[in-house]
């Protein structure tokens, strides 16, 4: 701690910051641009100038730069000082000379830290009468636009996407009065994290292109807090909406998830809320084809079937809330009850929850992932998987470096003068998977191989750093050499990390990264040990318990069941079609709950539309064992409503008690957390809807929302009262309480002063730490204090190749992998074309070259792929995009003949 | 495609530094030496000779006023415009240039033998107006001695 003075009055600030943290931690309005809590001080813009005083006795003082001074014991400042602030004033009228003042056709108007530096520092007239410098801006594709007229040089663009994200295509260009911040050349941002230039552009040069199609001010946003359901991590989102529909994904900062940052899937996937996908109508089957059928028709259907029958199952899903999931297994019995996850990926996913349960190593939170300074990454292409992690990695490599100018006493926020220092010196991350990776820039060696031949190596490592820890005998030399490394840059190491997880559809890998875990912990040293999760519930699915599909396929085979309810589940990604197929024909009924039309929901004989992310609320469990509860944005439209609805809908035409005492989301979530005892925490991941602050409950809109009187004029000229909301204590309007709600529960960043983003400063206990009142959240699962258990010790045989058959491995997509967000436009868009990956030398076997077709046979079913060239990959494994390309079904991987055509 | 000499010339700079990014600028004069100015396509060559992006060396590349990033003529005359200069005629000699030679500043004559561009300070604030033409500085410039200066350039 230190004490300093700030106009005269005595503060305890925080060791080791700089002055303008301190000030705006303590509730200062001090202007700044360049400055970012995750990138540190550069002193480029001179905005936040305050001037320090020697000691008591100076008055004439002097202007400093407070992000490039620390906060000293003793130190003197005054932020009201005249000269200060005209100096202030003359800086944000520098800087708008060039500025084009287009607020009014600038989508961040309204959320701009221009616009509001610009009033803080009382700069109300343009002298200038110069032209203005103007430029030609770029198409940088689908998901972010360019408006370069309105760059004020703040330099933050190019420092995170270069620096903190590692894009090497985004950079300055010119001098002067010319700079220019873009591309070499037109096209699209290549960095899987580009989108968080809308947020950290404290101006309108970079913003939301997909929000420009249904584009909405800030303050005219209803917004709720939303957790990302397009991987595992559950990063922290906020859904915003107007007139019905999903306008934008903003990041939700949870200092222990996300932190400023998402990905672009997260942030851009959304739009599939909006697609042509969407099923909005209750339907029926009628001859032979679904047909929209009146709710009450439906509901009516249901109790013709439902009541007393006893065959019926349910089948949940790993993308369904806990909550839904949960209803459907109370409306079907728990023995009747299947998880909804691929027999591999449940096996897996069972395998990975036992480990963290059964510890000695703890899964970390992303903000400790970013602080590890050793990695391994054993069978992940995290960039692809979960994105978030890789940003995370990428702050990972600087730890130990960052020791060593800690011993320069160079303060770690003082960032240009830290990476003069650190140059490219990077700390250790190993990756092995059986591709190349995105992050392979950053690695201190990488390592591709098949996936037998992956947990081999994570055997070996395990095995140099325990010798308890079963051997590898016959590795090969050089795999074992790299073994040795990395085991010695994790035993060295102060917070080691190893992530791995099921997309190499290998238990070994798995069991090889615990291993590696288990043999740090038991050197005593804190090691992390971080799996991915294929879906955004996977973990919390597998908490729920429930047979793998096979069960579900085999009770119907058996004729034990011929009434199957399917939850927000698409059967044909997770079993072979042939296999689904059969089981659907088999069934008498077939009812399925989806927001999309997918090929499940084609094959049911009814049809129940079910509310999105942004429309239901809900609690999913995120692969570091977080559940966090999401919120509905708005009430959807039409038939649509939240699953869990429909389930009570279904419990009460089947005549079930439990309909009479569940009518809003608290009831199934007591009903959930007395259930089942592994989930009985999630009461504590935000508070009940009988939550009130000051008597009111929290407004999902701004202050200055607008034009509620008429927004449904067009229908009808009275207005009409805002929706109830029974299940949250969130209310649809922009009555009730605005200005601090606890995190959990906070739709939006907005102080007053502070319109942008920027105002995330006013909700943080400290400066990049966690939000006041604590970050959103409530982990389930915590390793014991004494470790038990032992080694796996089944160490796979070497991969062999085949003389004519190949191993077919899913290869992972940001874009196009992930089931939901490839319905989004955008991201469609950028998502891979199919393709058949094999190496040059597997290439000239098979006398192919790149584009030429290939054929797959795959249970008996051919697939015709043109083929692409990928050096890394390893002999006798052919790669194919998942998701894309659907080979998976069983999520075993299979070997196939390949025939050129 | 970069030719062998260039090749060889880059080489030779690298051997200088522990970072072969270190001679980004000194790759592109050497490239400029060659011919003329730097092509989007001599950029992208350079930059993979370095393992840089081709953003990365173009935003070194614009940032300085002698690597040409479009086509000059045969012989570029720089004339200053910094104080000592202006005060001495810069803009009797920018004007004489201009209407000689039916060019703006910025511009290359249509027959490709001169592209005039402005500089600031040229170091020889003692014999202002001042310009340089490739290499060569000329100094207390007048019209009569621009005359004769453009003649010896073909």
């Amino acid at each position: 701690m230190a004490k300093i003075w700030v106009d005269d009055k005595w503060y305890e600030v925080g060791a080791d910051q700089s002055l303008l943290e301190a000030c705006l931690e303590l509730g200062f309005d001090l202007p700044y641009f360049c400055w970012h809590p995750a990138l540190g001080s550069v002193g480029a813009c001179r905005q936040c100038a305050v001037k320090q005083y020697r000691d008591e006795k100076d008055t004439r003082g002097r202007l400093v730069m407070s992000c490039m001074t620390p906060a000293s014991e003793g130190a003197r400042i005054s932020i009201k000082d005249a000269d200060a602030a005209s100096f202030r004033a003359g800086v944000v009228e520098g800087l708008m000379q060039n500025h084009p003042h287009d607020c009014p056709v600038c989508d961040e108007g309204g959320e701009c830290h221009l616009q509001d530096m610009t009033v803080m520092t009382g700069h109300n007239y343009r002298q200038t009468t110069y032209p203005k410098r103007t430029f030609r801006n770029q198409n940088l594709g689908p998901l972010i636009n360019h408006e370069m007229n309105r760059c004020i040089q703040c330099y933050r663009c190019v420092r995170y996407y270069r620096e903190y994200a590692g894009g090497r295509d985004l950079d300055a260009f010119a001098s002067r009065n010319q700079v220019f911040f873009g591309r070499h050349q037109e096209g699209t941002l290549q960095n899987e994290f580009a989108g968080n230039l809308v947020e950290i552009c404290p101006t309108g040069v970079f913003t939301d292109k997909t929000l420009k199609k249904h584009y909405t001010r800030k303050w005219d946003l209803q917004m709720a807090p939303s957790v990302c359901v397009h991987c595992g991590l559950g990063c922290n989102t906020t859904a915003a909406e107007r007139y019905g529909s999903l306008r934008r994904i903003l990041n939700r900062y949870n200092g222990h998830v996300n932190g400023y940052f998402l990905c672009d899937r997260g942030r851009f996937g959304y739009e599939f809320v909006r697609g042509e996908q969407r099923i909005k109508q209750t339907l029926a089957r009628q001859d032979g084809k679904l047909k929209p059928l009146p709710k009450a028709k439906a509901i009516e259907q249901l109790g013709r079937v439902l009541p007393g029958n006893q065959k019926v199952i349910g089948i949940g899903s790993p993308r369904a809330s806990l909550e839904a999931n949960f209803a459907l297994r109370t409306l079907v019995g728990p023995e009747r009850f299947f998880s909804g996850m691929s027999d591999q990926g449940s096996h897996l996913v069972s395998l990975m929850e036992e480990i963290l349960r059964q510890g000695p190593a703890r899964t970390p939170s992303l903000s400790e992932i970013e602080i590890s300074d050793a990695v391994l990454v054993l069978g992940e292409d995290v960039t692809n998987v979960a994105p978030r992690i890789a940003l995370a990695l990428r702050q990972s490599v600087r730890q130990q470096p960052m020791e060593f100018t800690d011993k320069l006493k160079i303060p770690r926020w003082l960032d240009h003068a830290v990476r003069e220092a650190i140059q490219d010196v990077k700390g250790p991350l190993f990756i092995a998977a059986p591709s190349a990776t995105r992050l392979d820039d950053a690695a201190t060696a990488t390592y591709r191989a098949a996936p037998d031949d992956l947990a081999r190596l994570g055997f070996a490592i395990a095995h140099a750093l325990d010798p308890q820890a079963p051997d590898v005998p016959d590795l090969a030399a050089g795999a074992r050499s790299l073994a040795e490394q990395i085991a010695a840059a994790l035993k060295s190491a102060k917070r080691p990390l190893v992530i791995s997880g099921p997309s190499s559809s290998s238990a070994a890998v798995i069991e090889a990264a615990a291993n590696v875990a288990r043999g740090l912990a038991k050197a005593g040293q804190a090691v992390g040990l971080a799996f991915t999760m294929p879906e955004a519930n996977s973990l919390g699915a597998n908490l729920m318990g429930g047979g793998d599909l096979s069960a579900a396929f085999k009770a119907v085979e058996e004729g034990r069941a011929d009434t199957v309810i399917i939850l927000e589940n698409d059967l044909y990604l997770k079993a072979p079609a042939a296999a689904v197929d059969r089981f659907l024909d088999a069934a008498r009924h077939v009812i399925a709950i989806d927001y999309l039309s997918t090929p499940t929901v084609a094959k049911s004989e009814l049809a129940l539309p079910a509310g999105a992310f942004a429309e239901s609320d809900g609690t999913l469990v995120s692969s570091e064992g977080r559940a966090q509860r999401f919120f509905q944005a708005y009430i959807p439209k039409d038939d649509i409503q939240q699953s869990w609805r429909w389930l009570i809908e279904m419990m009460r035409a089947a005549g079930r008690s439990e309909a009479e005492s569940w009518s809003t989301l608290d009831d199934v979530i007591a009903a959930l957390a007395q259930g089942i005892s592994a989930l009985a925490k999630i009461t504590e991941a935000a508070p009940s809807a009988k939550f009130r602050k000051l008597g009111e409950k929290i407004a999902r809109a701004p202050n200055r929302y607008s034009g509620r009187t008429s927004m449904l004029a067009n229908i009808n000229v009275s207005e009409p009262k805002p929706p109830d909301d029974p299940d949250s204590a969130l209310a649809f309007s922009m009555e009730g309480y605005q200005e601090h709600p606890p995190p959990s529960l906070t739709p939006f960043f907005w102080a007053p002063g502070w319109n942008s983003i920027q105002s995330l400063n006013k909700f943080q206990s400290e400066i990049k730490g966690p939000l006041r009142g604590g970050d959103p959240g409530v982990r389930l699962i915590e390793p014991p204090e004494t470790a038990n258990g032992s080694f796996f010790s089944s160490v796979p045989k070497p991969f062999a190749a085949r003389p004519e058959e190949w191993l077919l491995v899913p290869l992972y997509h940001i874009f196009g992998s992930e089931e939901l967000s490839r319905q989004a436009p955008a991201v469609a868009e950028l998502a891979p074309k199919p393709y058949l990956a094999v190496n040059s030398e597997d290439a000239a076997h098979l006398q192919v070259q790149a584009g030429d077709q290939i054929e797959v046979n795959l249970a008996g079913t051919a697939h015709r792929l043109p083929v692409a060239i990928h050096p890394d990959l390893p002999k006798g494994i052919a790669g194919f995009p998942a998701g894309v390309v659907s080979l998976e079904g069983t999520g075993l991987l299979a070997w196939s003949k390949l025939s050129r055509l | 495609m970069l030719s062998p000499e260039e090749r060889h010339e880059i080489e030779a700079e690298i051997a200088h530094y522990p970072d072969k990014r270190a001679v980004c600028i000194d790759a592109m004069k050497v490239v400029q030496k060659h011919r003329g100015w730097v092509s989007d396509e001599a950029l992208g060559d350079v930059a993979e000779f370095l393992g840089m992006s081709v953003d990365e060396l173009d935003s070194v590349a614009t940032f300085y006023n002698l690597i040409f990033r479009k086509p000059v003529g045969r012989h570029v005359i720089m004339v200053c415009d910094s104080v000592s200069c202006w005060l001495m005629g810069y803009d009797r000699v920018r004007d004489h240039l201009t209407s000689r030679l039916g060019i703006q500043l910025g511009e290359t004559t249509p027959d490709g033998r001169f592209t005039l561009l402005p500089i600031v300070c040229l170091g020889t604030c003692d014999h202002a107006p001042a310009m340089m033409v490739d290499n060569e500085l000329h100094r207390d410039l007048d019209a009569e001695k621009i005359d004769s200066i453009l003649e010896q350039y073909k």
